[in-house]
Order: C-alpha cells, then structure tokens, then sequence
C-alpha cells in the first residue's frame, strides 16, 4: 500500500528521525495560515507540496516556493485541483523551505535476490534513483542488514563514507540509516525512501551557522500483509486517490486491477489471471482489467467480480477462465448463471471451466445457453472476435 | 528419481485437521502420498482422515514416533512462520508451505533460520510438490499428471496446472512439478530447482514457468545458459501485458524501477537458448522442437 509523502514523515518522525516540521492543507486558505505560521516563526520562504501518490510531481509544476502568504495561498490554488498523471491534488504539504547545500539519496528495500534487507545511497540525490541506476550504477553503494542483528553501526558509517560524509555529519548519518531500517521493522514497510536527505544550512539558537542532515522527502510502502497486525497503519490508506473499484474489490477479498481495453476478463489465480490478459492482447484485443478472483472462490464472489466488470462501460465482452483446483467449476458457473440473471447491460460472454467438477459446470452452462471454450487459446480469441463484433 | 518428494517421502502435515489441511491430505493419500502424521497442538493422540494418520501434538514427535521427513503447512499466515521454523527446528529437511499472506519482513527471518537448520523450504504461496506416479505435496490437481521425465517450476498456481496439463495432454510426462511461490522473499529459487534437476537423472527436459517481479528468471537463464547445455528447454513469462507500478495479485509480481518486466525476462531466457512460448499451450510443442522425445 502506498502511503502520501505526509504520512510517511510521520512515520519517520515515530522512530526519532530528523524530519522538518509541516502542515497538510486541503484549501488556499489553510495553505496561507500554515504558510504564515511557518514565516512567522522565521522561514524566509516556504514550499508548497501536492501530495499525490504517483512520482514526478516536481516535472508536472506541483511543488513551488512562496515568500509571503498570500503568495503560498496562490501557488496552493493553482496546486489544489492540478491534474498530476490522472489524479487530481486534494491536498498539499506545507513547509518552511530548506537552504540546501547538498543532496543525497537513502532508501531501505526487501532485495529479493539476497533475502535480505537492504540499504541504497547515492551522492546523486533529488533525481530518480531509476535514472542513477539506469546513468551511473556504480553511484549507487549498497550495505545488506542482517536477518537477525539488523543494519549495524559499522555497515551504515561505511555506507556513509562511501557516498562522501564526514565528520561532524557520519554519526547523524549512521542514525538515520538505521532509523529508516527500524521504521521498515515497524511497520513492515516494503520501502523507505529519503530522497532526498539534505544537508541544509541553519542558524543555531546563538546565531552561529550550522548544518545539519534532514529528511526533506518521505516515500514509504507497506507491505499488505503486514497491514492487520498494524492498528492505525490502514487509516493511512487515502481513500481520495482510490479507485472505487478499488475498495469494492477489498470487501469481496478479489485482486482487481482496472485497465484501459474493452474486454473483461475473470480468472482464478494470479499468473493465470496475467497470462489470460496476455492472450487477449496476442490476438489482437485490449485487457479491460486484471481480475484474480482467487482460490476457492464462491457463486457470491463470482457475482461480485461479474458487476465490477460490468461497472465499467468500456467493456464490450468478457472472459471467464478457471482452473479448478480448489476453486469448483460448478459453483463458479452458479456464479455466473446468478450475476447474468441480474446484470444492467447485456454483454456477450465466453466461459472457460476447467479441473474441478467440469463436467457439472459445462452442463449448467450449456442449460443456460452460455458460450463456452475448451482451451485458454479459443477463449481468448473467441472473446477478441466478441470484442469486435460490438464495436462494428 | 525425482526431486524433492518421491517414494520415500514420509509426510507430516501440519494443519491437518483444517478445512484445507484434511482436503488435500486425502488427495495426497490417494495418489499414493506415505501420509505418517499430522500435526495439531492439544490433540496429540487422536487420528485423523478416518483414523488413518496419527495426529501428534509437536512435529519433533511426529519425527521421532513415525519418522516424518518432509512436512506441508496448512496454517494461516499468522501461525505459519511458527510452524516452518518448528518444523526446522524437528529436522525436517523438506518443508512445504502452502500458505499466502506471510508479510515479507517476517520470511527473511525464517529463510535465514531454515538455512542455518540444513532444511530446505518451498514456498510459502505455493502450490507444493508433485512427484506423478510417487508423492504429492501440496494442492496441485492430482488429475493433470502423467508420470515422465520433464521437470516443471513455476511461480505460479492456476497457470502451472494450464501448463502441465497441455504436457499431459501432449503426451509428455513429469518427473517433478515445483510451484516455487508467488512471494518476493521464497526459500527456494528457480536457480535452486534448476540445479536439483540437473542432477537428476530421470529429469530430461525442463519447462520454467515465470512471471513479472524480480530478476530470478534471469539468474535461472544464467544458470542454463551454462550449466544446461544440451538439456531441452522451454519457458513461459506471464504478465507481457502487466501495467508498471502494480502489483499483479501475487506480492512479488511487480514491475518497479523499469525492471523486472517480461521483456526483460524473455529476452535473457531467449539469449540462454531457452525457447520463450506465446501461450502455455505452446510449451509441449517448444519442448519437442528443442530436441526432447518423451
């Protein structure tokens, strides 16, 4: 689950990380009054932040400066509302802004390859961590944290020699990487990601000149099946973002993903459910969604699924196809003959059932004058042709 | 021969008096599975599967009174690291976990302490283990089987019984099928599979069956590039069609960062000489055309 840059801090803050304060706004006039508080209490200029969940906000226009308030409520009107790859900003952060002189990148990952977790940085901070990769791999310097004693003082002071930090800023360093490790542990965060951290300038209370390292950005995802031993970390789940699909396929515990084409596609299992997609698209049409309606799944799930399908009005023909295993091709059959019975819009249909009481479901199906293919092949093309039929 | 389980498998399930543990422990024993034990905390003593199998209340008695060497796990996520590392703990060599939901952070953990222990673990959010004609461990439809010597490993479930199905349908038999798991964090990879079956001399051909997430399809490409030489090989990669950014209903099935994406896979595995199918239905063609004759 993603989570927005605001909350991520939070999470940071919780385990005694460096991270400067801010203000959520969800209005021009909440953005102007957290924008004087923070020029009231000495910022010189202020950043204003859309918190979307999708990257490349800063390319797309959504995190400016201000220098007044009423300045940072007209930057926040034209942010609130902005259009960022297809979500609209409901929200922004507000912070004083920072006097950088450095950035760096530092993210905690489940490396999958070496079951382990680890951790990345880069000198090359502020840009995409992709780009490095993909540009200059050799900037990226990685340290494994142990399964069972964690990321170790020594692994994280190597860490920081390596992209270039000295005394007095290793042992700050030292300290937020192993706090972003501990806030993966407490969470069962999949990734946490700082970048950048900065050192920035600041005048210490006798006004002498400092610098510091901080956690000027927050990215965090969680791992969704460490979710329900959380409290609270579901609340963080922004509802405003969501597809409402989304939250429907929740309650009816179906993985659902919803895609651009015009053919439906219903499967049991995840890499059947990919490849089925896969097929359609071989033979010449467009997935209208991912579906896995997963194992042992019943005549009500199968109902539910069909309407999640049907609430799209792209979809022009749909595509059951189950393996049964657990999963019993009757009760899936059941399923559909009920979610037919009550569907709004008639769209045509080719089911695939096979494994698991097989034959008892092509005989329900047939009864109820269903069209049906033995192989995944024939479905899949058979549901095409359907596809292009309702067009023309 | 065969890989991981075979005829001398001596199963104990943990779980078994579940809705899942006892369905698919009376498959198991009628396709010829040796069932020694189940397993179930407080009801030590008693029997299950029609008093058929003795129910111990710990593993290391199920070790100790009858034996048991390979055990599978029907137990929700929340009990299941418990039960994989009780298993380690017993002397279990060969684990199977069937269970999915397992949060990531907690299997580098139990990966790492099933290594220290010597045992192997499959899985979790896996399918299990099919030895056709010997022993099954796990949930894979015992009806899709023919015995043989193509070895099979796969990532997924649903999609593994399409493939083996089009193979025994084709005409050629399995010695092994390994659903590996569809999680990020596995106890045993592709690459370990893909060594299991070079050593086995009743394996003669190998079909891989591979999704979106992660690079272990390259690493199993590397391996055969130089290590399988000679040995027919075909492969399948779900997921060509997979948006970036989400994950495709397993945990691992993710393209992040730009990497991890069928093409990628398709082409390392294309580079190794493994002949790539359009559709798992291909794959016993693409077996044939690579050389194998059943």
């Amino acid at each position: 689950m993603k989570i927005q840059e605001a909350d991520a801090k939070s999470l940071l803050l919780a385990q005694g990380l460096p991270v400067p304060a801010w203000k959520v706004a969800r209005t021009p006039a909440e953005v102007e009054a957290a924008a004087r508080s923070f020029l009231e209490a000495g910022a010189g200029r202020v950043v204003v932040k859309a918190q979307v969940l999708v990257g490349g906000r800063g390319k797309a226009g959504g995190v400016k400066l201000a220098s007044s308030a009423q300045e940072a409520a007209e930057v926040g009107s034209k942010i609130l509302g902005m259009d960022i790859k297809g979500i609209t900003v409901r929200k922004v952060l507000v912070g004083a802004a920072a006097d950088i002189v450095k950035e760096y990148y530092l993210g905690a990952i489940i490396d999958r390859a070496s079951r382990r977790i680890v951790l990345m940085a880069s000198a090359e901070g502020g840009v995409e961590i992709e780009e490095v990769a993909r540009q200059n791999p050799g900037a990226i310097h990685r340290v494994s944290a142990d399964p069972e004693l964690g990321l170790l003082a020594f692994q994280a002071r190597g860490l920081g020699l390596s992209i270039g930090l000295r005394d007095p800023l290793l042992s700050p360093f030292v300290a937020i990487a192993q706090g972003l490790y501990a806030t993966m542990k407490a969470n069962d965060a999949d990734l946490v990601e700082v970048n950048p951290l900065a050192i920035v300038a600041e005048k210490a209370s006798d006004g002498a000149a400092i610098q510091r390292l901080v956690c000027l950005d927050a990215k965090v995802t969680l791992d969704d099946s460490g979710l329900a031993r959380h409290a609270g970390l579901e609340t963080l789940r922004d509802l405003d973002e969501e597809d409402p699909t989304d939250a429907q396929a929740r309650r009816l515990g179906i993985n659902f993903i919803h895609l651009d084409g015009t053919i439906g596609c219903m499967v049991n299992g995840a890499g059947l459910a990919m490849t089925t997609m896969d097929l359609v698209k071989h033979f010449g049409g467009e997935p209208a969604n991912f579906l896995d309606v997963g194992g042992g799944a019943r005549h009500e799930t199968v109902a539910g699924a069909m309407e999640l399908i049907l609430a799209d009005p792209k979809v022009k023909a749909i595509l059951v196809n189950i393996f049964g295993g657990i999963t019993r091709g009757d009760e899936v059959a059941a399923g559909l003959i009920e979610a037919r019975a009550q569907q709004a819009r008639e769209v045509p249909m080719v089911v695939r059932i096979v494994g698991t009481n097989a034959a008892e479901a092509a005989r329900l199906l047939t009864e109820a004058r269903f069209e049906t293919a033995s192989s995944l092949d024939e479905a899949a093309e058979k549901a095409v042709a359907m596809a292009q039929g309702a067009t023309q | 021969m065969s890989i991981l389980v075979g005829s001398e498998t001596r199963l104990v399930v943990q779980g078994i008096t579940g809705r899942e543990g006892e369905f698919h422990t009376r498959a198991s024993i009628a396709f010829g599975t040796n069932v020694v034990a189940g397993t179930r905390p407080g009801k030590g003593g008693q029997t299950a599967i029609d008093g058929s199998v003795p129910i111990f209340d710990t593993v290391a008695e199920a070790v100790e009174k009858v034996g048991a060497n390979t055990s599978v796990i029907y137990i929700p996520a929340s009990g299941a690291p418990d039960a994989i590392l009780e298993a380690a703990d017993a002397g279990i060599k060969t684990i199977v976990c069937i269970t999915e939901g397992i949060p990531a952070l907690d299997m580098i953990s139990v990966v790492e302490a099933v290594r220290r222990a010597g045992a192997r673990l499959i899985g979790p959010n896996c399918p299990g283990v099919t030895s056709p004609g010997r022993a099954k461990v796990g949930i894979i439809p015992a009806s899709i089987h023919r015995p043989g010597h193509a070895g099979v490993v796969s990532r997924s479930g649903t999609l593994t019984y399409e493939a083996v199905q089009a193979m025994t349908d084709a005409g050629i038999g399995q010695s092994t099928c390994v659903g590996i798991g569809g999680d990020p964090i596995i106890g045993t990879t592709f690459l370990d599979v893909l060594k299991l079956f070079r050593e086995d001399p009743e394996t003669d051909a190998i079909v891989m069956i591979g999704e979106i997430g992660g690079s272990a399809e390259e690493e199993a490409a590397a391996f055969a590039a130089e290590h399988l030489k000679g040995v027919p090989m075909a492969a399948f990669i779900a997921g060509r069609t997979a948006p970036p950014g989400r994950r495709m209903g397993h945990a691992g099935a993710i393209i992040s960062g730009g990497t991890g994406t069928a093409a990628e896979k398709i082409a390392a595995l294309e580079a190794a000489g493994v002949r790539v199918a359009d559709s798992p239905t291909q794959l016993p063609r693409l077996l044939l055309e690579a050389g194998y004759r059943p």
